[in-house]
């Protein structure tokens, strides 16, 4: 396997999908290359961005319950 | 709110109970839709309509799922609604934003570690601002993908039923956003510059 080759059965990898027989290859390559174990580590650390850029506002805006409420009466 | 004290405020139609599970749940539907939707103004505006719309269809509730989900979904085709109803972007190339090989299959250039690990460099809300904006940059169906599946956390089904394209589609363009997200944020984590 090459990094191309890596990088294409990254996101199979990482989501768990990959068949064995490619695992066995993405698992031998990787254990040899430190490039790729950078990139499958950065490759990982951007999905935990995406997950983790956007937090649950604790705080509703008072202004959105009162609209949505109106709304409702509205919709009754 | 816990579920069942969800479902008795959904099924009442009672004012109150209502407004108590509008309380209960809009900070996360608001998440939701922001998700989507880049503007304040117009997540807001997705979140009313979802609890609108949930609550004309509150009869059709068949507590198969968590009021939660339900909302959930509700919240995310709101949101979807509203983006297909604005002007598009038009798509741009992601290529450029991909890893480069050599010949031989070796990357083209060397990949160093990042400074710092990602969940540290979140707890900082400039950074965390900063990955939202990075994701609003990227090639609008990709931008989708990445969305639904990673953010939003729609399966690949509901992901290509929502966009209205196959599953193994959403799965190439869940990878290609990935790296292309990868690429951007690069320069900003500390690696070498993209």
């Amino acid at each position: 396997m090459t990094c191309r080759e890596m990088t294409e059965f990254l996101r199979e990898f990482v989501d768990g999908e990959l068949p064995p027989e490619v695992k066995l290859e993405f698992d031998t390559h990787v254990a040899k290359c430190q490039d790729c174990v950078v990139f499958l580590e950065q490759y990982r650390a951007t999905i935990q961005a995406s997950q983790g850029a956007f937090g649950v506002p604790h705080d509703v805006p008072e202004e959105l319950v009162s609209a949505i409420m109106k709304a409702l009466e509205q919709a009754r | 709110m816990d579920e069942t004290q969800l479902a008795a405020a959904l099924k009442s139609g009672d004012p109150a109970a209502f407004e108590a599970l509008v309380r209960s749940e809009a900070g996360r539907l608001l998440a939701v839709t922001r998700r989507i939707l880049a503007n304040e103004e117009d997540a807001r505006d997705a979140t009313q309509e979802a609890f609108i719309s949930a609550f004309k269809a509150r009869n059709q509730f068949s507590g198969e799922s968590k009021v939660s989900t339900w909302l959930h979904r509700i919240a995310v085709n709101a949101a979807l609604s509203k983006l297909r109803s604005q002007k598009r972007r038009p798509e741009e190339s992601i290529e450029d934003l991909l890893p480069r090989f050599l010949p031989n299959g070796h990357y083209a250039r060397p990949y160093a570690a990042w400074a710092e690990p990602v969940d540290e460099a979140l707890a900082r809300k400039e950074t965390a601002r900063l990955v939202r904006d990075t994701i609003d940059k990227l090639p609008e169906s990709f931008r989708m993908a990445l969305l639904l599946r990673d953010i939003a956390g729609l399966s690949t089904a509901e992901a290509a039923e929502t966009l209205g394209t196959t599953p193994n589609a959403v799965k190439l363009r869940l990878h290609r956003a990935r790296l292309a997200l990868r690429t951007l944020l690069e320069p900003h984590f500390g690696g070498a510059p993209a």
